[in-house]
């Protein structure tokens, strides 16, 4: 089993909040990890990413090769499309609706979600107004994490497991929060993968 | 070795060099923040067993001070680490190199993070030339684990053969995430004062003679090389080709293949000098040899000269690799002929999404302020610096026409007034002026240079994260103290509401034949953001 993810989003989001719980996951399931983060002025409001993989094999590369991800996971839609020609022939694409614009000519979001519906494999949800339901806005990643743990090779116990290890710290109204948010990811996914 | 599960820790590259350093018994580690290498000294800061260690881990003013305070520790017997992006070598050289004659006491490790395809860079040098023209042991890990066992065994390397060891990494190993499992707990030297009690003079006479002791350890440090468990050799049956793959290379040509098995020879390099029999024999006994090293073609022009050319050796001067950026597994499956999977096409609707200043950034403000005072002047006199403030290059503001290295700012500016450009500006941050900025600001004031200085002063390293500025709060002090005319020195907060008295500030001091430095003070909001934080949580503990 190998599962290469590419994650993605805008500084600020919270993109490397969700490489933590994924990673936390897989190394309770004693699975190989590799991530390679993006660190310093990508921060400012620029591009974030990071290459996540899992294995149960050991692991060389900390770069995905092109064509070869096995998921875009993206906080943002243009972000989303930005990493597709990583993205392989079976590839999921799975990303939130809700647009960062903080830039002059950020394109039309409609033609954004077309792109994004013309890969076979896709889930575009709002995870914002997801989160926004069960307490706050902020725990939108772990929404998006819900949403595209069906398609993860991780138990979804291991997952909340891995989001309570990595909230702990931040006391439990927060860590509930966040649990919240991805069982409501989680929940409007299968929803959707059921229609 | 044993290994159990529990041992088993996540690390970041630079998490890993910093945990191996505190298992190996460190004393203390020096550094200023830098992209990629700041998270070393940040996971020491954070971790309880350096603070009942009492292991040193402040920052320090710049990377010469931290290089020279790292050389004072190894003199007293210490284990001591110092950590700087590849461009903090360039400011920390004088020291670096010297620190190789006057060779170490206790154990010296040079962690320097380099930085291909210029992530947050202003260039991609490579730093084990550096390492090479100090005539020191490099070490150059491929991954979390090497980090880790490098770290900790570099000082035992440097103790062995009594010279610092500069160890190399790159962005990618530095912020990628991997398992590592950790070794026995050393103990702290002790203080231990060097036998000879003039090694370190360096006058000429003394300096002859530890030149020559340098040289002599050579032979040793090669014979280290060649027999290193950092350089390996699988053998395989196909010798069309051999691959020598320097740090963490071996892991994009490994992907490419079955288990990591190439079908041809590969030479995986840790340690340099890069040992001369291994090399030789890949080139012997293959019919062409594909050199891949992140940085530039260091080991390649070693072997592929202008002067003799030698066509088997293929690489980033050949042609077969990119000559510049970082490598990637599809760049090396191309240069090994291999087809590439079918890819997606990109998508057009993607634009760029540059980095920018945060909103209700303090130098926005001051960036408005200036350019509505140098209105009258025209544009092309803004030297700057290295920080946040850097972004004022790009629009809206367009309001900066320099920025090179640390603290070029202030002694640009005066250059270009000794030309006769006049007004010259010069903008720099608190951290980066007392980084590199006062010694040029000296200058400046001995001479009266016509320029006008403005220090954005956001109380905090911001750029790499918001680590310490060491003279926030007292610029206006330092520069009055160094000698600049209090009577051209204006600290004040920088608001929309007072933005017609700053205007008129600035242009005075535009206008003002002489020295002046304006200070405005306004806390970066990402740090102040994190300080509401701690507020609450101390306000709701109590």
């Amino acid at each position: 089993m190998k599962m290469d993810i590419i994650l993605a989003g805008v500084g600020g989001q919270g993109i490397l909040s969700v490489a933590a719980a994924i990673g936390y996951a897989a190394i309770n399931e004693g699975l190989h990890i590799k991530q390679a983060e993006v660190h310093g002025m990508s921060q400012r409001g620029g591009v974030v990413q990071s290459h996540f993989r899992i294995s149960d094999q050991p692991i060389y590369s900390e770069l995905i090769p092109l064509g070869k991800a096995d998921m875009i996971l993206s906080l943002e839609p243009m972000e989303a499309l930005r990493y597709l020609p990583y993205l392989g022939e079976t590839g999921w694409l799975i990303s939130n609706e809700k647009p960062m614009v903080n830039i002059v000519d950020y394109p039309d979001a409609d033609a954004l979600y077309t792109s994004i519906r013309q890969v076979e494999n896709h889930v575009l949800l709002d995870t914002d107004k997801l989160a926004r339901k069960v307490g706050t806005a902020k725990a939108s990643n772990m929404a998006l994490l819900g949403a595209a743990s069906a398609h993860l090779p991780l138990k979804e116990k291991s997952l909340e497991k891995g989001i309570r290890q990595l909230f702990k710290a931040k006391g439990e109204k927060i860590m509930e929060m966040n649990i919240n948010a991805f069982i409501a990811g989680r929940s409007l996914a299968l929803e959707k993968d059921a229609v | 070795m044993r290994r159990n599960i529990m041992d088993l820790m996540l690390l970041l590259g630079d998490e890993a060099i910093a945990q191996g350093a505190m298992d190996a018994g460190l004393s203390g580690v020096y550094a200023y923040p830098g992209t990629p290498s700041t998270e070393i000294t940040e996971y020491i800061q954070r971790s309880k067993q350096a603070k009942e260690k009492k292991v040193h881990s402040e920052w320090s003013v710049n990377e010469k001070t931290a290089m020279e305070e790292a050389l004072g520790m190894s003199y007293a017997g210490k284990r001591a680490m110092v950590c700087m992006k590849h461009v903090g070598l360039n400011v920390a050289a004088d020291a670096f190199v010297n620190s190789a004659i006057t060779g170490a006491n206790g154990g010296l490790l040079v962690v320097v993070a380099d930085d291909p395809s210029m992530h947050s860079s202003q260039n991609e040098q490579d730093s084990r030339y550096y390492g090479k023209f100090a005539m020191i042991p490099v070490l150059e890990p491929s991954d979390q684990q090497e980090a880790y066992d490098m770290a900790y065994n570099g000082f035992e390397l440097s103790e062995k053969y009594e010279t610092p060891v500069l160890l190399r990494i790159t962005t990618r190993l530095a912020h990628s995430r991997g398992a590592v499992y950790r070794k026995d707990l050393l103990e702290e030297n002790i203080l231990k004062l060097p036998e000879n009690m003039t090694q370190y003079v360096l006058l000429p006479a003394i300096a002859r003679i530890q030149y020559k002791k340098l040289i002599d350890k050579q032979q040793e440090i090669n014979t280290s090389s060649e027999g290193s468990a950092y350089n390996y050799f699988f053998d395989a049956p196909d010798k069309q080709r051999g691959v020598i793959a320097c740090g963490i290379t071996i892991n994009y040509l490994r992907e490419l293949y079955d288990h990591g098995e190439a079908p041809y020879p590969v030479l995986k390099i840790g340690q340099y000098p890069a040992p001369v029999d291994k090399v030789k024999m890949m080139i012997g006994s293959c019919a062409e040899v594909l050199l891949l090293e992140e940085g530039y073609p260091f080991l390649e022009e070693m072997l592929n000269t202008p002067y003799m050319p030698q066509a088997k050796i293929k690489g980033r001067l050949s042609g077969d690799l990119p000559r510049t950026g970082e490598l990637n597994p599809d760049l090396i499956a191309q240069a090994l002929g291999m087809e590439l999977s079918p890819t997606r096409a990109p998508s057009i609707l993607v634009k760029g999404r540059p980095p920018s200043m945060c909103a209700g950034c303090t130098h926005i403000e001051v960036y408005n302020e200036l350019n509505a005072a140098l209105i009258q002047y025209g544009k092309g006199r803004v030297f700057s610096d290295i920080g946040c403030y850097t972004l004022g290059a790009l629009p809206p503001y367009n309001a900066i026409n320099s920025c090179v290295d640390m603290g070029a700012s202030i002694t640009m500016a005066k250059g270009a007034a000794d030309a006769g450009l006049k007004p010259a500006v010069a903008v720099i941050g608190d951290s980066t002026f007392t980084h590199s900025g006062m010694t040029g600001l000296m200058d400046a004031i001995y001479e009266n240079s016509p320029i006008t200085i403005i220090i954005s002063d956001n109380r905090t390293t911001a750029m790499t994260g918001g680590q310490t500025s060491l003279a926030t709060g007292k610029l206006d002090e330092v520069c009055i103290g160094l000698g600049v005319g209090p009577d051209h020195v204006h600290t004040f907060e920088p608001s929309p509401k007072n933005r017609q008295e700053v205007i008129n500030i600035i242009e005075k001091e535009l206008a003002y034949e002489g020295l002046s430095v304006i200070i405005p003070v306004r806390e970066c909001v990402q740090t102040a953001k994190k300080h509401k934080k701690q507020n609450i949580k101390k306000e709701v503990a109590s």
